[in-house]
């Protein structure tokens, strides 16, 4: 029982990466019908930013939780403004195409910078050690990041219904020529929105930094996975992506855990049977056609 | 699903005249047959290989409308099956790649058969997945593959006739018609009554399952054919080479060969041909020159050609050569 729940808590920190990461892939495609290969660079620079902070300023996690996200949304805007626009108009395709080549220079220009091997990161104090929980022993960074990223799930999840913006933000995802025809602004909105995935990937990299090795490559498969959960919870569907976020750590954890060969592989066959039953995903709604 | 070509693939082109016809296939092949004088053999058997490979993929990219990116799985699984016929059986290498394309095509059926439950940008990742679900298979079946350290030593046998066996210049012109004859089943699968179709399914998927046609089904048989051909150009590599790598199948290797793809042009069959020679012949050249980094070189070169070329070499060519010749015509 104790290790049921170890493994648990395990793959939802875990699930907490995919959770946040898929959820910024799933407002960039949904506002500006990007499919974002990068989106697993973002996460690797997120961490990267954090170790070197940690680092050269002497800033603990705390502030990377602050200042990586501040930094990686002003990439995004710098990315979304040099390259993605150029490319909004045309098939999805191009910019599926655009993004993995901006990957593939992101990941080298960090393997000739920072080298192969991982970058050190060291835990606050604070979050050290392990926690009794009425005799469950369980490592405090994992609640940790099992609580602070439910929480951000949480107020994104406030700001997209309950204010102005995430109204707008939905209308603009779910029907924008009927936004646009209502007077809504749309397109001054595609480079926040995109800032604001790309902060939320840096934010999982940051997460993850004392968690994983810290190199160059620790978001090629990242990024594959999170295509796998996207695919699971629904494209379109920001709710699925957290929700699929979570279950595919918790597959990858007893995965690990009761079948170590086969982890990896579970995922994509759990997407290959999410395909055929619902094709268009556990919350998505189905895609037009054609 | 808007379509990934900006000009008409395979246009009915006005300037063809019936001279053009022959003298462009004869030039191919005259180019096949010199390569291995003007570049080191090895080299050259790469660009011919990986050719193949852009070809297989622009099948399904170019006239079906489908981006995979996935097709490392079938060439390094090929690349594998390939290097242990050749290993354990002892067999000439033809009939050892043959079995490679075979397997590739096998292992294709139930991918594309999911796949092709989505289109557009949904196949694009659904293919990656399963590419790397491949990957993660060859990496865990070490006992099989070799795991990280590859398949080694993959004997070279040709019915014992020795200067192919041993010298790689007279291996080529031995290797040379498998990948001619896959470029030829390409070509003939595009201009056949059923490449039609597939392009009609790309141009408006609703109105060719209106006429009739089993849209899902045309799919994942393009999808096998495409993965057939990729499985001859990786046997063909593994075998050249002597030796299977896991970055054969690695997402990597997929996303090479659609650069390959976009860079000679989506949709021309030779743009293949010219987009595998451009990448190979620069990664000799930064090889050589000691330069680290490759990955730099080939992202810069999807971006910009995704920015300001999305037509490719050949399709540029092609595009300036067709806007003549209408403008010749009265």
């Amino acid at each position: 029982m104790t290790a049921i729940l170890q493994y648990a808590v395990q793959g939802l920190a875990a699930g907490s990466f995919y959770a946040l990461a898929a959820l910024g892939l799933a407002v960039i495609f949904g506002v500006l019908g990007v499919v974002n290969f990068a989106h697993g660079a973002f996460y690797m620079l997120g961490a990267v930013t954090a170790a070197v902070l940690l680092d050269t300023l002497g800033l603990t996690l705390w502030w990377s939780l602050l200042a990586v996200p501040v930094l990686m949304f002003a990439f995004g805007v710098v990315v979304e403004r040099l390259l993605v626009q150029w490319l909004l108009r045309l098939d999805p395709l191009y910019n599926l195409l655009l993004t993995f080549g901006l990957t593939l220079v992101l990941v080298e220009l960090v393997k000739q910078r920072y080298g192969v091997s991982g970058l050190p990161y060291r835990l606050p104090a604070g979050l050290q050690g392990r926690v009794d929980l009425a005799g469950v022993v369980l490592p405090r960074y994992q609640l940790f990041v099992l609580l602070f990223s439910v929480l951000i799930c949480a107020l994104v999840w406030l700001v997209m219904t309950r204010s102005r913006i995430g109204m707008i933000v939905r209308a603009a995802t779910e029907k924008p020529d009927l936004a646009r025809a209502l007077g809504i602004n749309v397109g001054r909105w595609v480079t926040p929105v995109f800032g604001f995935g790309v902060a939320l990937a840096g934010l999982a990299g940051a997460l993850a930094a004392p968690f994983r090795a810290i190199t160059a490559d620790m978001g090629s498969n990242f990024a594959i996975i999170l295509f796998a959960v996207v695919v699971i919870g629904g494209l379109g569907s920001i709710v699925g992506a957290v929700v699929a976020g979570f279950l595919v750590g918790l597959v990858e954890a007893f995965g690990q855990a009761y079948a170590p060969t086969f982890a990896q592989i579970l995922i994509f066959v759990l997407m290959a049977l999410v395909i055929l039953v619902r094709p268009a995903g556990l919350f998505g709604r189905q895609e037009a056609t054609a | 699903m808007t379509v990934i070509t900006e000009a008409p693939a395979d246009a009915p082109a006005p300037a063809r005249t019936p001279a053009l016809r022959w003298i462009l296939p004869a030039a191919g092949l005259t180019a096949a047959l010199a390569l291995p004088w003007l570049v080191y053999p090895p080299v050259a058997l790469d660009i011919v290989a990986l050719a193949l490979f852009a070809i297989a993929l622009d099948l399904l990219l170019g006239y079906t409308g489908l981006l995979s990116f996935g097709h490392a799985a079938f060439w390094g699984s090929s690349a594998y099956v390939t290097g242990l016929i050749a290993t354990h059986y002892g067999v000439p290498f033809p009939l050892a790649v043959l079995g490679g394309a075979v397997f590739a095509m096998i292992l294709a059926l139930p991918i594309g058969y999911v796949s092709v439950r989505r289109s557009g940008i949904y196949f694009a990742m659904v293919t990656l997945a399963f590419a790397q679900m491949v990957y993660f298979i060859g990496y865990q079946w070490s006992d099989l593959t070799g795991g990280e350290n590859g398949l080694q030593g993959v004997p070279r046998s040709f019915f014992g006739i020795e200067p192919v066996e041993t010298n790689s210049f007279y291996f080529y012109y031995a290797a040379l018609p498998i990948l001619l004859c896959g470029m030829a089943a390409a070509w003939r699968i595009v201009h056949s009554p059923f490449g039609r179709v597939l392009v009609s399914i790309r141009d408006n998927t609703p109105r060719a399952r209106a006429l009739g046609y089993d849209v899902d089904r045309y799919k994942t048989i393009a999808f096998v054919l495409s993965a057939g051909l990729t499985g001859l150009a990786g046997g063909v590599f593994a075998i050249s080479h002597g030796f299977v790598a896991l970055t054969e199948l690695h997402w990597t290797t997929s996303g090479d060969v659609v650069l390959m793809t976009v860079l000679g042009g989506i949709g021309t069959l030779w743009g293949g041909i010219v987009g595998a020679f451009l990448t190979v012949m620069l990664a000799d050249q930064l090889a050589s020159s000691g330069f680290h980094g490759i990955d730099l070189i080939t992202g810069s070169v999807f971006i910009l050609v995704v920015l300001l070329f999305r037509r490719g070499v050949w399709g540029t060519v092609r595009h300036q050569w067709q806007r003549r010749g209408s403008a010749r015509r009265p």
